[in-house]
């Protein structure tokens, strides 16, 4: 189970870290593909990471369990933790 | 005689907000009991005689046949409070009248109004500990149904963070690792205060944030501190967030000064301080602690953090910690407390703008002569021999030395009249150039003759070892208006607010 802890902060800043800069070249880059489990993200998903291997991409597969609820802290954690880049497909 | 809806004692989980029962209680006789208890078991044919609601907090089946309810989940308990089983109480219109705990035969008859109840009994039994106060389910309990009391976000680690990682990762801690704040924790935090959560305790430079009192236990724990500590830590905070303290510029100087609380009060030997050996030093919980939570809480809620509004050239370690208790019962004078108005038995703490310690070394000192001259040549080189009347200055007397002067009849006024009556300095020596040192103060005053400190500005507090001719001087900020003063609050006990 996982940990809940208080915030300690005065909460005007929020809690969610900032989003990264975009990268110039993705070369080098370890990249997420996360499948939000909506219809035919998959398709979507497996023509982008042929592309990207092709360019000698490194590239990391990852599937949220439903779209209809935000990415499980854990998930967000293991891409935050393996990849620089994440794309997600969003609609079916 | 406590009511059901407005019960708020000391020492446990309710901790400034009342319990609430969900659902009135039945008119007539209450009774808790469990079965692995030998005196629920030994009531038991005096329960067979009342007409009681009894609550079952282990065994659902007992006692054998009344119709027990189970209280499966303590909810029932734990709103009532109940330490201890059995408990008897009276309820007239879903409140409770009067209420016994474990077997008294007397109390037994007298709120049943059965005479002869249980005469074939013991005249007198004690109960057992209660499973809503079991140690091992009490944090639970306090979660379950105290818990909405909090209002801090919550924020969820993934099981594949480290806690401790995370506490850094996000900007929380000092430098070292701090506990991180579940609610079981805060709960049992916030019961060393009867103050409400949400009581707002302070506004915190330099972001000028309102830190409430479960802003404060959130801190506290994070510092490491136990619950009783909680009152020492608002007292310190209340006094540093005053305007004449002005912890902002504490914060924000170029200096390397902290905040330095000096604790006093029989409420210091309650709480384990330490006033000997090391008072400054490692190795004390409360010591340690209750001056990092202040530090914590003007970092965490007040957004004070080195290389932005802290702007210290060096800092000091004391600005992690530093805090500490003055020997009161070892002392040949009155505290320091009392010297600033305060009676013997107040607690209260006493902040300081403070640099690190220096030494005061004399261990040839026989005469109070000798040493006060001694004090006073050590106490001119404060921040620079030659600068006067902008900085005042703490004064650690060591057992030793203050044995000295008790022993010629000095009390504390005159100890400090002799040490400032050795510090008025001629002007001639002070200017700007004089002695070849470019600093000092406009030449225009070579004539005068000026105090290195303004009357009131040496803190005398009695601490330290039995062994050493030693003695501390903390150096303070820039004094009176311009700077910070001394500012001593008094820490409210628990047990005086909030009291039904």
């Amino acid at each position: 189970m996982s940990t809940v802890i208080l915030d300690p902060t005065n909460e005007r800043r929020l809690a969610e870290m900032t989003r990264c800069a975009r990268p110039a070249s993705l070369a080098g880059l370890t990249i997420g593909l996360l499948d939000i489990s909506k219809a035919r993200g998959d398709v979507f998903l497996n023509q982008l990471e042929q592309r990207l291997l092709e360019t000698g991409a490194t590239v990391k597969r990852f599937r949220k369990p439903t779209f209809t609820k935000p990415a499980p802290v854990d998930l967000r954690h293991e891409i935050a933790s393996q990849c620089q880049v994440v794309i997600e497909a969003l609609a079916d | 005689m406590l009511n059901v809806c407005d019960v708020g004692r000391t020492g446990d989980a309710r901790a400034g907000y009342g319990r609430h029962m969900e659902r009135a209680l039945p008119d007539g006789l209450v009774v808790i009991v469990k079965r692995e208890c030998a005196t629920c078991a030994m009531v038991v044919p005096v329960l067979e005689r009342l007409h009681a609601t009894i609550y079952t907090q282990d065994d659902p089946a007992f006692p054998e046949g009344l119709h027990a309810i189970h209280d499966s989940d303590l909810s029932v308990s734990w709103h009532l409070d109940i330490e201890t089983v059995p408990t008897l109480l009276r309820v007239i219109d879903g409140r409770e009248v009067d209420r016994t705990v474990g077997w008294s035969r007397a109390a037994w008859q007298a709120i049943t109004g059965i005479d002869d109840l249980g005469d074939d009994l013991p005249v007198v039994r004690p109960g057992c500990g209660s499973l809503s106060v079991d140690p091992d389910r009490v944090d639970e309990l306090r979660v379950r149904f105290g818990g909405d009391v909090l209002r801090a976000r919550r924020v969820e680690l993934a099981d594949a963070e480290d806690d401790m990682e995370a506490m850094f990762d996000r900007g929380w801690t000092d430098g070292l690792p701090v506990t991180p704040p579940t609610e079981a924790r805060v709960l049992r935090m916030l019961t060393g205060t009867t103050r409400a959560p949400s009581d707002v305790v302070a506004v915190v430079p330099p972001d000028l944030a309102e830190v409430t009192v479960e802003k404060v236990a959130i801190n506290a724990v994070m510092a490491g501190c136990t619950p009783e500590y909680l009152p020492w830590v608002i007292a310190a905070l209340e006094a540093v967030c005053t305007n004449e303290f002005n912890i902002h510029g504490v914060l924000a100087t170029t200096m390397p000064v902290g905040p330095v609380v000096i604790c006093n009060g029989p409420g210091t030997r309650a709480i384990g301080m330490n006033s000997g050996m090391n008072v400054l030093g490692q190795g004390n919980r409360a010591n340690m602690t209750i001056g990092r939570a202040l530090q914590l809480i003007i970092r965490n809620v007040g957004g004070g953090r080195p290389g932005e509004v802290d702007r210290a050239t060096h800092g000091n370690p004391g600005k992690l910690s530093f805090c500490f208790a003055e020997d009161e019962l070892g002392s040949p004078w009155t505290s320091l407390a009392v010297a600033r108005g305060l009676a013997r038995d107040t607690d209260s703490v006493t902040v300081f703008a403070g640099e690190g310690p220096r030494c005061v070394v004399d261990q040839l000192a026989r005469d109070p002569d000798s040493l006060a001259n001694t004090f006073a040549a050590c106490l001119r080189t404060l921040h620079n021999p030659k600068l006067v009347l902008a900085f005042d200055a703490i004064v650690i007397m060591g057992p030793e030395h203050a044995r000295v002067f008790a022993d010629a009849g000095w009390d504390r006024d005159r100890v400090l009249a002799e040490i400032h009556a050795r510090l008025q300095l001629p002007g001639s020596e002070l200017v700007r150039g004089a002695a070849g040192i470019a600093e000092g103060i406009p030449t225009h005053l070579a004539d005068v003759t000026l105090p290195k400190f303004r009357p009131d500005g040496l803190l005398l507090v009695h601490a330290g070892g039995g062994a050493g001719l030693f003695s501390v001087i903390i150096g303070g900020w820039a004094n009176g208006e311009v700077g910070s003063q001394p500012v001593t609050q008094i820490v409210n006990p628990p047990t005086e607010q909030g009291a039904p």
